[in-house]
């Protein structure tokens, strides 16, 4: 277990030093970053004097080691734009994208797991059919659309919900809503095939030989053996709702990480851009990590290998 | 001895295709009984029905079901789970995959006795650990903690064994026990079975293909041809007196050491065993027999050779090859 979990952070820190270096590269590929910063009013005179105020006359190599060097201490610099610490940016609006994300996967899962295993309890059944096509219809809703749909509905008609802002947790409700339901066709249809599976197994019919109850049989045997694919699925979901959700955070006004990601890519704020591309691989080979490891303890082959 | 189970004209058909074709057998208490027949011929699937664990696909009939007087046919699975693990037990032919990965040894025995006996887990776990002891695996109390996947083939079917008698049935029902494992590994789990049903006096229900295993642990046999019962006899009255024409070809498919002469042919039953629908009649051997006539396409009674031993063929008992083939 020790040299599982020893060979899986080695691999993560591996990911993120080359997300690293992908995100610094990135930002000066895009074209000379003192021409964009200096205006399209600038002369050349200005645009010499952002590039010394800049340090960007300073070799490549040298510039790299010292952003690094300031990152690995959580310093992402000034940012361009917003005239703010790129990190009071980021740290002010990730709290809004955690909160988001966890209502979305939360809702996600309360849906697509249950019926995932209906489904294939009744596979090819009405109910099964059914189940399949409210998942399509959720895999081929615009989320913007779907977003705009729920606020004329639960919000101006009915009132139930707030339509815009972030003041209480009523307020991710709605977004939650619309980020599950494109979490929810993937994560269903994989509990549905995998407890397929896991009932058509011999040690399914064994635990039937045993006279266990149809619940023990279902929820303690087929579904612990049809949970891993899920539990890997609902990471990377995960990590796509917080750095993907720019469109609904748009849609709701709410200011998380995926809008910040999105304002500073067009200004041109490239120690933002960095820092978030930074900040969400790390995210996301954190919620890969996590998932490698709940899988480890859910089936023992893993620790032994 | 009493009955223990009764089967009588149970018929099993997978949508057209029937499986078993009125196959009956009846077991006394602390008896073997070895069902014999080769690959497709409904073995799996009459113990399978006896347990009440047929696919969703399959329907059941039968016009006697009867487990200890009590009538198996009327009980929902609500019924049948209550008997399963607790008074019939079965154990399969895949040791490999017949255990859980995800839970431990301990803790996949313990449930059978929590969920039939209730008390404690701690007991359980002690009465567990006592059974793998009596199935002779080593250090029984570090094995309770181990997951499947630290088991041997031999040792997982041990596991299995054991988790099967975990509420002391009366009936275990056992198909191809031996038949995944290493020829050194089939010796020893078929002694220990032999032992097990000897000292608990358990009924036992043994599917198998291997007549040299009917010879050692049966002490009745029922052949199994095409979903039916082709013929019954105490163990030692259908080696010496075989008298279906499928069990006189199974028999000569066995090389006997100072029976069969050195470098003599085996025999061999040409063909398949057919699948059968169900508007079939007459004899369903009849294609791959050599003594089949035309009389074999009707109805055949089911007649006796002797006392315990009855089969189904139009031949009289005692028939010579050849000899018989006249209708």
């Amino acid at each position: 277990m020790l040299e599982f979990l020893a060979r899986r952070l080695l691999v993560a820190l591996l990911v993120c030093a080359t997300v690293l270096t992908f995100a610094f590269a990135l930002t000066r590929l895009g074209g000379d970053l003192a021409i964009s910063i200096a205006g399209p009013n600038a002369t050349a005179a200005d645009i010499e004097q952002v590039r010394v105020a800049y340090g960007l006359d300073r070799p490549l190599p040298l510039q790299f080691l010292e952003w690094v060097g300031r990152a690995a201490t959580g310093d992402f610099g000034q940012s361009y734009f917003f005239k703010e610490k790129v990190s009071k940016l980021i740290f002010d609006r990730l709290p809004i994208t955690f909160a988001l994300g966890l209502v979305g996967l939360s809702i996600a899962l309360a849906v697509a797991l249950p019926l995932g295993i209906v489904s294939a309890l009744r596979e090819g059944s009405w109910t099964d059919r059914a189940i399949s096509i409210v998942a399509l219809l959720g895999q081929a809703m615009p989320s913007f659309w779907l977003g705009l749909v729920l606020m004329i509905t639960l919000g101006l008609h009915l009132g139930w919900l707030p339509i815009s802002g972030t003041g209480s947790w009523e307020h991710f409700v709605m977004p939650g809503i619309v980020l599950a339901f494109s979490a929810i066709p993937a994560l269903l249809r994989l509990t549905r095939s995998g407890m397929i599976d896991a009932l058509a197994s011999d040690y399914i019919r064994t635990a039937r030989a045993k006279g266990l109850s149809r619940r023990s049989i279902v929820l303690k045997h087929a579904a612990r053996n049809a949970a891993m694919p899920v539990v890997s699925i609902a990471a990377v979901q995960l990590g796509f709702m917080l750095g993907g959700s720019i469109v609904i955070e748009t849609v709701f006004a709410l200011h998380g990480v995926g809008f910040l990601a999105w304002e500073s890519i067009s200004k041109n704020d490239f120690p933002t851009v960095q820092a978030v591309v930074l900040l969400l691989a790390c995210i996301y080979t954190l919620l890969t990590l996590g998932a490698d490891l709940l899988n480890a303890v859910l089936d023992p082959r893993l620790r032994a290998s | 001895m009493s009955r223990l189970l009764e089967v009588e004209a149970l018929e099993v058909s997978f949508g057209a295709a029937s499986a078993v074709r009125g196959a009956s057998l009846a077991l006394d208490r602390g008896e073997t009984l070895c069902l014999v027949g080769e690959s497709g011929c409904g073995k799996s699937v009459t113990a399978l029905a006896v347990m009440g664990l047929l696919a969703r696909n399959a329907s059941r009939g039968a016009a006697r079901l009867s487990f200890d007087g009590q009538d198996l046919r009327g009980l929902d699975e609500r019924g049948m789970s209550r008997l399963r693990g607790n008074r019939m037990a079965m154990i399969f032919q895949e040791p490999m995959t017949s255990l859980n990965p995800a839970y431990t040894v301990g803790s996949q025995m313990a449930e059978v006795m929590l969920r039939h006996r209730g008390g404690t887990r701690a007991a359980a776990m002690a009465r567990a650990e006592d059974l793998l002891g009596r199935v002779r695996i080593t250090s029984p109390a570090m094995r309770l903690g181990q997951y499947p996947h630290q088991l041997s083939g031999g040792l997982r079917q041990r596991v299995m064994i054991a988790m099967a008698l975990m509420c002391d049935p009366e009936l275990l029902i056992a198909d191809e026990p031996t038949t995944a494992l290493d020829v050194t590994v089939q010796a020893q789990i078929l002694r220990l079975l032999l032992d097990l049903q000897k000292d608990l006096g358990l009924a036992m229900l043994l599917i198998t293909h291997d007549l040299g295993v009917v010879a050692r642990v049966a002490h009745r046999v029922a052949v199994m041809y095409a979903g039916e019962v082709v013929e019954t006899a105490a163990a030692a009255d259908l080696f010496a007196r075989p008298t279906h024409p499928y069990t006189r070809g199974l028999l000569a498919c066995v090389p006997v050491p100072g029976k069969v002469a050195r470098g003599a042919a085996l025999g061999s039953i040409a063909g398949v065993v057919p699948r059968l629908g169900p508007g079939f009649s007459g004899c369903g051997f009849r294609d791959r027999c050599g003594e089949a006539t035309a009389a074999c396409g009707g109805t055949i009674a089911r007649a006796s050779a002797g006392e315990g031993h009855d089969y189904l063929c139009r031949l009289p008992p005692g028939w010579r090859a050849g000899a018989g083939a006249a209708p």
